[in-house]
């Protein structure tokens, strides 16, 4: 190839590549800014569409317990009371059952048996939450109302504190039955986090404890929960911001009354529940949806703040 | 507990050392027990969902839940509702698909240890795991609002849903690239990009397409954004420029109702959209799970 030549194909090659490795990346780096501003817009529409409601009602709305659409009064206690207590006791059912299921297929399932049984939890996970909804509907609450809520209201009878938690009448649906469907909803995410986590334990370390004699919940117990511990809590942090914005499953087992009240068999609402069911009779430019929006933005903060703390306790292990 | 383990070492006294090593066993033993227990209600839950799904939605199926329409009395069907479905999850596919495919790319192939980078991964995986229905909200806000309903705003608020999942897949699935593959074809001569599409892609597929598969199966069923975006549609309705249908919201309409036949219509719209969302998880689960 004669010297000559060289110069201009070689420039306008690499001329030809500089340019399509500038639109690629330039495609990639903006397609992550598009991300950003995704997250952006959807902070900053919230809070537009929210700030009449913040005008009308001021600090106020986060403490007012009234939701009264004919007198246009509106307040964001009861839902967000709601929201946190269901989520709250929602982690209190789940976590137990996901250590069980995480301990079991880590440590106790034969080797050939994990695999299906490991499939079939993250297949409840993919259950969508409509599904959750009817089943709770028409199965979990008849089966509380029937045969759980009784014998709880009768065996708490004259006993103080619990008495207040748990009355009657048993109607099935309600706060507790809601927090039992979204523990249902949240266990597989529990579980295979702390199965992916409890995976991370260097065997060496369980050999030796196995080695000096250990059984295997004692094996758990002081090798593999304090080595994880911090990335299980994240795990189920993030189950927790799961929780907190489930809509369909809740709105439909919940009971739908804006009233806060100990009694965990009584009826409730959350943040998701009630912008789903109010939403269709919220005008445009109407102070109802702009409640309702002013909800869902205290919805986001909530979540949030939930998932980046989230976030922060997973990362130091997910780098290891 | 730990006090006893220092106490199992070699003991004086052998009943000592013996009542204390079956106290331990039989701790150990109830332990196991309760963890198979969680096990068996975790499955139990599962199997109940699946058993009422088949009991409650199998009776109802039939040739006219595809072929009719939603309407009350014994005739109706879900053909429009699951027309809806198809095109708004393929839409929402098709849009977030690239977006979040080229997010994962710049993540893991431009943005190493940049605020950006590290900007935009956080950013996503809050968009992960953000409550749907806020998304919905968002969409209504500024597509809906004023405008009316369209089976586009559907689409996009279930596209926003998927670009964080295929980001994440695409992010991971291209770090487990080995180097060695990347600067054989830089040393070919191939600009990055084309190393990038022609041996990263190709090498990544399989996770990527999984991540793809998966994202779909979550936003088929999905109900939060679509209520105030899409809104749900009686009849049948190609236009996605016009409210549209779609499975979940017709669940979530009939499920509630006092009629009979549009209750059982729910429960076969809930039979459909399940077995199908189930079916696509197995699929990317166990056919494209990669052969280590």
């Amino acid at each position: 190839m004669s010297q000559t030549l060289v110069p201009p194909r070689k420039a306008a090659r690499s001329f030809k590549s500089l340019s399509g490795d500038a639109i690629f990346s330039f495609l990639a780096a903006a397609s992550g800014v598009l991300v950003l501003l995704l997250l952006g817009g959807i902070i900053v529409e919230l809070f537009i569409g929210a700030l009449p409601a913040f005008q009308a009602f001021g600090l106020d709305f986060i403490w007012n317990v009234d939701w009264d659409p004919n007198q246009a009064i509106f307040g964001a206690a009861v839902p967000i009371y709601g929201t946190i207590l269901t989520s709250v006791i929602a982690i209190l059912i789940a976590v137990p059952v996901a250590f069980g299921i995480a301990f079991y297929l880590t440590e106790l399932a034969p080797n050939w048996f994990r695999r299906p049984v490991g499939t079939a939890v993250e297949l409840l996970a993919a259950v969508p939450s409509i599904i959750y909804g009817m089943w709770g509907l028409l199965v979990i609450a008849p089966f509380m109302a029937q045969y759980v809520q009784p014998g709880i209201i009768d065996a708490v009878d004259g006993i103080p504190l619990l008495e207040t938690l748990f009355q009657g009448p048993a109607r099935g649906k309600g706060v507790f039955t809601a927090a039992l469907i979204l523990a249902v909803m949240i266990i597989p995410f529990i579980a295979a986090t702390m199965r992916d986590v409890f995976m991370t334990v260097p065997p060496v370390f369980k050999e030796s404890a196995y080695g000096v004699g250990c059984t295997t919940w004692e094996v758990m117990r002081s090798i593999v929960i304090p080595y994880t511990r911090v990335s299980v809590v994240g795990g189920i942090m993030l189950a927790l911001g799961r929780a907190l914005g489930e809509t369909m499953a809740v709105t439909f087992v919940i009971g739908n009354a804006n009233r806060i009240s100990p009694n965990l068999f009584g009826s409730g609402a959350t943040i998701a529940s009630l912008v789903a069911l109010n939403f269709g009779e919220a005008q445009q430019g109407s102070l109802l949806l702009s409640s309702l929006l002013a909800i869902g933005f205290i919805l986001f903060v909530i979540s949030f703040i939930v998932l980046a703390i989230s976030r922060a306790l997973l990362k130091p292990k997910a780098v290891k | 507990m730990s006090a006893s383990i220092t106490a199992a070492g070699p003991s004086r006294n052998a009943k000592v050392a013996n009542q204390l090593s079956r106290s331990r066993h039989r701790t150990n033993s109830i332990v196991k027990a309760l963890c198979v227990l969680a096990t068996v209600i975790g499955l139990a839950f599962l199997g109940s969902i699946l058993f009422t799904l088949i009991e409650l939605g199998g009776g109802g199926l039939s040739a006219k839940v595809f072929t009719n329409i939603t309407r009350t009395g014994p005739d109706g069907g879900l053909a429009n509702a699951i027309v809806g479905t198809l095109l708004q999850t393929a839409l929402g596919t098709a849009i977030g698909t690239p977006i979040g495919l080229m997010v994962g790319t710049y993540l893991s192939e431009y943005s190493a240890g940049s605020t950006l980078g590290n900007a935009v991964r956080f950013v996503s995986d809050m968009l992960l795991s953000a409550p749907s229905i806020l998304i919905g909200l968002f969409v209504y806000q500024v597509m809906v609002g004023g405008r009316g309903y369209t089976g586009i705003a559907g689409a996009v608020a279930l596209a926003i849903i998927v670009i964080p999942i295929v980001v994440r897949t695409t992010e991971d699935m291209l770090r487990l690239i080995p180097t060695a593959l990347r600067e054989a074809a830089v040393a070919l001569g191939a600009p990055k990009w084309k190393s990038i599409v022609l041996v990263c892609y190709p090498a990544a597929l399989d996770g990527i397409a999984t991540g793809v598969l998966l994202a779909i199966a979550r936003v088929a069923g999905e109900t939060a954004p679509l209520l105030f975006t899409s809104f749900g549609n009686s009849y049948m309705s190609l236009d996605m420029s016009a409210p549209m249908a779609s499975l979940p919201l017709a669940i979530y309409q009939f499920a509630g109702q006092p009629d009979a036949d549009l209750v059982q219509l729910a429960w076969v719209g809930a039979l459909l959209i399940t077995f199908g969302v189930l079916a696509l998880n197995i699929v990317a689960r166990v056919v494209l799970r990669p052969k280590s």
